[in-house]
């Protein structure tokens, strides 16, 4: 099965990768291990999870402002996301640490379509779509 | 967004790769937030000064990026990981890099305040005007209390305004978004700076909207309930607002039962070895509250005290930082409790704190407990 989600184009870019997909925020500074980009937070359903080369899809970011630093951070370690959605609003934090990070960001223009998007799909970004393959 | 042709200009390079840059930045900012054009702001506070947290990534590009940028408006900037006036045990690679990060901040023309309250230290702007402020507590503390115009900003964006002096007119810099459409309903009574710490932490999370109404409840509060409401409002969410002004729109109720829920997440021990205070720093007001419970008081367990320079220089010559010293607490400025590494796990098995930003950082950063008391209650508890 396969099919494309129309989006908001934040930062420019094409990217490919696994959906790592919450319906939970993320705060970029205390939700997460900065070299591995592993979730380390208990509260969080992702906790476990890598972000390395996912398709991360998400409502928005909160909390601190360093976040920004915290995306680039990932990226100069190799452990950030191909790409990033938001499914909410696009907030300051995640656009900004993506456009200094050169992480493609699309924000969806949709909520009712996220829950249908399974973590063992295939997502890509390209042009201002999402496209989802089911493997 | 609409740029101007200088602004476009400057975004292709005309102008140098670091106001470029900066540029890049307020574009994907401004159409995150569906910004229709950039407007002049007239002060900027930026985060990101803790090595802590920003790591080896963010010394490598402040490095570089202070070799040609400036900053073109009044910009403070956070604290950092320790006291530069004091010993501490932190590695020399700590020492290194975070000095290289001040030095980065001071090649840009930041004033070097190593703050989270600008509010209390500076003669910011007059209300109305337009800012740009991260850190979370500040930009809360900004919009709701000084009637200042700022987005929730973050370290990267906050770092454009300063390179550019501008930021996307949008959010809550415009006035319709001001104007509170959610509002908490306070269904329990609220005494201590914890209680407010927590009913910030549990509308933070509750609200995706930009401002929150708490009704004329919290109209009357303190500067030390104040901070603690917008601290812990600006850790847990995306909010960037609270007012009093009432709204017919949608309600959440926040009672017995929500505050537990707060309480049973980040109340982690139920005691520990060190106590920490000052997440937002402490200002004036709250050193000479704590000062009056404290006099001829002794703390049974190690104390410290985060505030600002500024703060700690004005209560040496009051004589209350002597009534603190003589306390047994060590008075550490330019850093805070959130994110010190002097409050590593290595060093301390928890932490006492009514902090709910520091213990919100404290449990998921820096991996320590923390036991979550209000001020009076550490000082019964903890003081003789």
């Amino acid at each position: 099965m396969e099919y494309s989600l129309k989006g908001k184009i934040i930062v420019g870019g094409t990217a490919k990768g696994m959906v790592l997909s919450t319906t939970q925020p993320i705060n970029f500074l205390s939700s997460l291990d900065h070299r591995t980009g592993r979730i380390t937070d208990k509260n969080h359903e992702l906790c476990g999870k890598f972000l390395k080369d996912s398709i991360l899809i998400f409502p928005y970011a909160v909390g601190s402002s360093v976040g920004a630093y915290s995306i680039f951070a990932l990226k100069s370690n190799g452990a950030s996301p191909s790409g990033i959605i938001c499914t909410l609003k696009t907030d300051i934090t995640t656009a900004s640490g993506c456009a200094i990070a050169n992480i493609p960001l699309l924000e969806l223009c949709k909520e009712a379509v996220i829950p249908e998007i399974e973590n063992s799909s295939e997502g890509i970004i390209d042009g201002g779509y999402l496209q989802i393959k089911k493997v | 967004m609409d740029l101007t042709r200088e602004e476009e200009d400057s975004l292709n390079g005309k102008n140098g790769s670091s106001i470029s840059t900066a540029y890049k930045i307020l574009l994907s900012i401004g159409k995150a937030t569906n910004a229709e054009k950039l407007i002049p702001v007239e002060w900027v506070h930026l985060s990101g000064v803790n090595y802590n947290t920003i790591g080896d990534a963010g010394v490598e590009f402040l490095t570089r990026y202070s070799e040609e940028a400036q900053f073109v408006v009044p910009t403070t900037i956070n604290p950092m990981g320790y006291d530069s006036h004091q010993q501490n045990n932190l590695s020399s690679n700590f020492h290194k890099q975070q000095g290289k990060i001040a030095k980065a901040y001071e090649k840009m023309g930041s004033i070097p305040s190593f703050s989270c309250i600008p509010y209390e230290l500076f003669q910011l702007p007059e209300s109305g005007h337009s800012v740009s402020f991260a850190e979370s507590n500040a930009a809360v503390m900004a919009n709701s209390v000084f009637g200042l115009r700022t987005n929730k900003e973050s370290s990267l964006s906050a770092l454009a305004s300063a390179i550019t002096g501008k930021a996307p007119y949008s959010d809550l810099r415009i006035d319709s978004t001001r104007d509170p459409k959610i509002r908490i309903k306070i269904d329990k009574e609220l005494k201590t700076e914890l209680d407010y710490g927590v009913l910030g932490y549990f509308s933070g999370k509750s609200v995706k909207e930009s401002c929150v109404s708490f009704g004329s409840d919290i109209s009357n509060i303190d500067m030390y309930k104040t901070k603690s409401l917008s601290a812990a409002l600006g850790t847990s969410g995306a909010c960037g607002m609270f007012s009093s002004r009432d709204t017919h729109e949608e309600t959440i109720t926040f009672g017995k039962e929500e505050e537990k829920s707060v309480i049973d997440e980040l109340n982690t021990t139920d005691s520990g070895d060190v106590i920490a205070l000052g997440s937002p720093q402490l200002g004036l007001y709250e050193l000479e509250l704590l000062s009056k419970m404290i006099a001829g008081k002794k703390f049974s367990k190690k104390c410290m005290i985060f505030c600002a320079r500024s703060v700690y220089e004005k209560s040496c010559k009051s004589g209350m930082a002597k009534i603190l010293e003589n306390s047994g607490a060590n008075i550490i400025c330019d850093a805070c409790t959130c994110l010190s590494p002097l409050l590593s796990r290595e060093e301390y098995d928890g932490v006492i704190t009514n902090s709910v930003k520091a213990a919100h950082y404290l449990n998921k950063s820096n991996g320590v407990s923390v036991s979550l008391k209000d001020l009076k209650s550490i000082v019964m508890e903890y003081a003789k």
